[in-house]
């Protein structure tokens, strides 16, 4: 006869209002958790996507996602001379944010180097990559936008052509998929009364200055495009991302474009390095420490809960010593519980967690490892917390079953 | 021709002690209290409220040791004074049954299984068990109620299913501390009855406090108790029994 199962079966009511209050709190444990995986994988997932050996960056920058970097776009050419690269593409990328329907909405703009890259990479859930040198887009799932939905960014419309799934930045925007030069356009542009201010600051500096006033004719350049002016740097791009050709090492052609003194180099795997140690790293700790801290008071709450259940029984518990149960008798009825109650908790805590974490804004990764660990976390904590009722039941005297 | 020696006695109390608290607030619950049962011999305990018989009874049922004094079960010494010469426990669950005034079931077992747990607990099969558990509630007109909680029973019927468990594992040793308290006249005749029965068809020593003097006649011998002493020992006669009823203190 398992007496943990009939005292179970008989307060069914209130042991289950209890599992799917312990279900509850390890759900947000669970969520933290997963939360934190996924702080990590956004984080990390445009750099594993990109699928690039090195990335080349200004010089002294951790960038371009730990730090903003630029570097000409000349460079792409520069870095496809070094022997052993096989591809090199630009790599632009900034946040931007726009009104939509009356809410803000973050977009991620990643420029891709068209034509060489239109975004076949890309993990698409519809539509499909970019066809057009400009106003096409793909976008992220997460920035609901839907197939065909025309978007105004700067004085440009743009054709959503494609939706991928879950391609997030490290700081949980959705991410949208530009040509470069529509990339630049949007990060660049300027409203028409900025232009023309611009315009006529520069005539008045070209009217003070020695040159015009031998050749006037120079100050027509005054009005044309910032990008056709030869005395101003044409747009940045935010790295250089290079592929290696098969059979090339990797330290040597790092070593080679290090040797350049205005680029730092970094590996795919440095990148993700920088992410984790830099952008993401104190979101990173203070979820890990709010999960612990989630762990202990879930561990508090649970023995509360388990102490007050033999409270409950104290009075059969005695009564089952007057009538000769042994020690492990006691000890099992109490273990038992709490081990189910932790079971049940955890089941309870996972289908609530897979319902509802799929509607956070932000990534929520339920990793079996992580699942596996708090499963042994739960079962520690289910026996640990049972401790406190164990001892109260091992120490209630026969005699209180007569009172 | 060689005669074997007579069995030793079920129960043998020798000057029980029990003291409560200490300093002013000390009270003596129980003092050189004696008593020897044989086996198949049916008991009563009579007393006043406070007098000590619960004490002795619990002290004789290895709940609530003595501070002095000697017990010895079947031949077999089991408390010296506050120290246990067997697993108390163990033996509890081997050789003595329990019957209180409250019937003390436990809420979240049926009756039936309230009943098989103190042979289970001694290791007897589910199956053995329960076939068991039901003869004695059939026995004690419960077995219709096998099945349900202890809460959808009445008092009376809730002591027969203490009754039946006491009864479960067949003890040498059945101790009752007001077991007709919450039963009418009839049903608690039956119970003092059943005790009587299994004394002297198993060869149990049973020692029941009760109140109860419309069943004195059942019992082998009835002992008296005042102010945690054993006063009187009177033997089953019409006599002695006309004593008793004369006594104001009951």
């Amino acid at each position: 006869m398992n007496l943990a199962f009939k005292d179970i079966q008989h307060n069914l009511g209130r042991f289950v209002l209890t599992a799917i209050g312990i279900g509850m709190l390890l759900m947000i444990v669970m969520g933290m958790g997963g939360i934190y995986r996924g702080i990590i994988e956004d984080a990390t997932l445009l750099v594993e996507r990109v699928d690039a050996d090195l990335w080349v960056v200004q010089r002294e920058t951790r960038g371009p996602f730990a730090e903003l970097s630029r570097v000409p776009p000349t460079l792409v050419h520069r870095v496809a001379a070094v022997p052993g690269v096989r591809s090199s593409r630009e790599f632009i990328y900034h946040t931007i944010q726009r009104e939509r329907f009356g809410k803000p909405l973050r977009i991620a703009v990643l420029g891709l180097d068209w034509p060489t890259d239109q975004g076949d990479w890309l993990p698409l859930v519809a539509g499909r990559s970019l066809r057009k040198a400009h106003y096409e887009m793909v976008a992220d799932r997460s920035l609901q936008m839907k197939l065909g939905e025309k978007v105004k960014l700067g004085k440009e419309t743009f054709t959503v052509v494609g939706i991928t799934g879950s391609m997030i930045s490290a700081s949980g925007d959705g991410l949208a998929f530009f040509t470069a030069a529509d990339a630049q356009a949007i990060q660049f542009d300027s409203p028409g009364e900025a232009v023309r201010l611009e315009r006529a600051a520069r005539e008045s500096r070209g009217e003070a200055n020695d040159l015009i006033a031998r050749q006037p004719s120079l100050l027509e350049n005054a009005s044309r495009p910032t990008s056709q002016l030869p005395a101003v740097a044409s747009s940045q791009i935010s790295a250089v991302m290079v592929k290696l050709s098969p059979g090339s090492n990797v330290e040597t052609v790092k070593s080679i474009i290090s040797g350049w003194g205005d680029v730092s180099v970094f590996t795919s795997e440095g990148q993700k390095e920088l992410l984790l140690r830099g952008t993401v790293e104190k979101a990173r700790r203070q979820i890990g420490m709010f999960r612990v801290l989630l762990t202990a008071i879930a561990a508090i709450i649970m023995a509360l809960i388990l102490y007050t259940l033999t409270l409950d029984k104290i009075h059969s518990i005695a009564l089952l010593k007057l009538i000769g149960a042994s020690n492990a008798v006691i000890l099992g009825l109490i273990l038992q519980q709490a081990i189910v109650l932790g079971v049940v908790g955890y089941a309870i805590a996972y289908l609530l967690g897979s319902q509802l974490f799929p509607h956070f804004p932000r990534r929520v990764i339920l990793a079996n490892a992580d699942l596996v660990q708090l499963a042994v976390v739960v079962v520690i904590i289910s026996v640990g917390s049972s401790l406190m009722g164990i001892w109260k039941a091992l120490q209630v005297s026969p005699n209180e079953a007569l009172t | 021709m060689s005669e074997s020696a007579p069995p030793p006695p079920a129960i043998v109390a020798t000057k029980l002690s029990k003291r409560y608290g200490s300093g002013n607030t000390e009270v003596m619950a129980m003092q050189d209290a004696s008593m020897t049962v044989a086996s198949g011999e049916i008991v009563a305990l009579l007393g006043p409220s406070g007098s000590g018989k619960s004490t002795f009874l619990t002290a004789i049922g290895l709940i609530n040791p003595p501070n002095a004094g000697t017990i010895a079960i079947g031949g077999t010494p089991v408390l010296d004074g506050e120290t246990a010469r067997v697993n108390l426990r163990s033996f509890r669950r081997q050789h003595i049954g329990y019957v209180f005034q409250k019937s003390n079931l436990i809420p979240f077992l049926s009756a039936i299984e309230n009943v098989q747990i103190a042979m289970q607990l001694g290791g007897m099969s589910r199956r053995t068990s329960r076939t068991r558990a039901l003869e004695l509630m059939d026995y004690l007109g419960v077995a219709d109620r096998a099945d349900n909680l202890p809460s959808m029973l009445s008092g009376g019927q809730q002591q027969r299913v203490a009754v039946a468990r006491a009864l479960a594992n067949r003890p040498s040793v059945i101790l009752a501390d007001e077991p007709t308290a919450a039963l009418d006249g009839h049903r608690g005749r039956q119970v003092m009855e059943l005790f009587a029965k299994v004394a002297h068809e198993q060869g149990s020593a049973v020692i029941v406090v009760t109140h109860d003097h419309r069943s004195l006649d059942v019992f082998d011998t009835t002992y008296e108790m005042e102010d945690g002493i054993i006063t009187k020992q009177l033997g089953n006669s019409l006599d002695d029994f006309r004593d008793l009823n004369q006594d104001a203190n009951f």
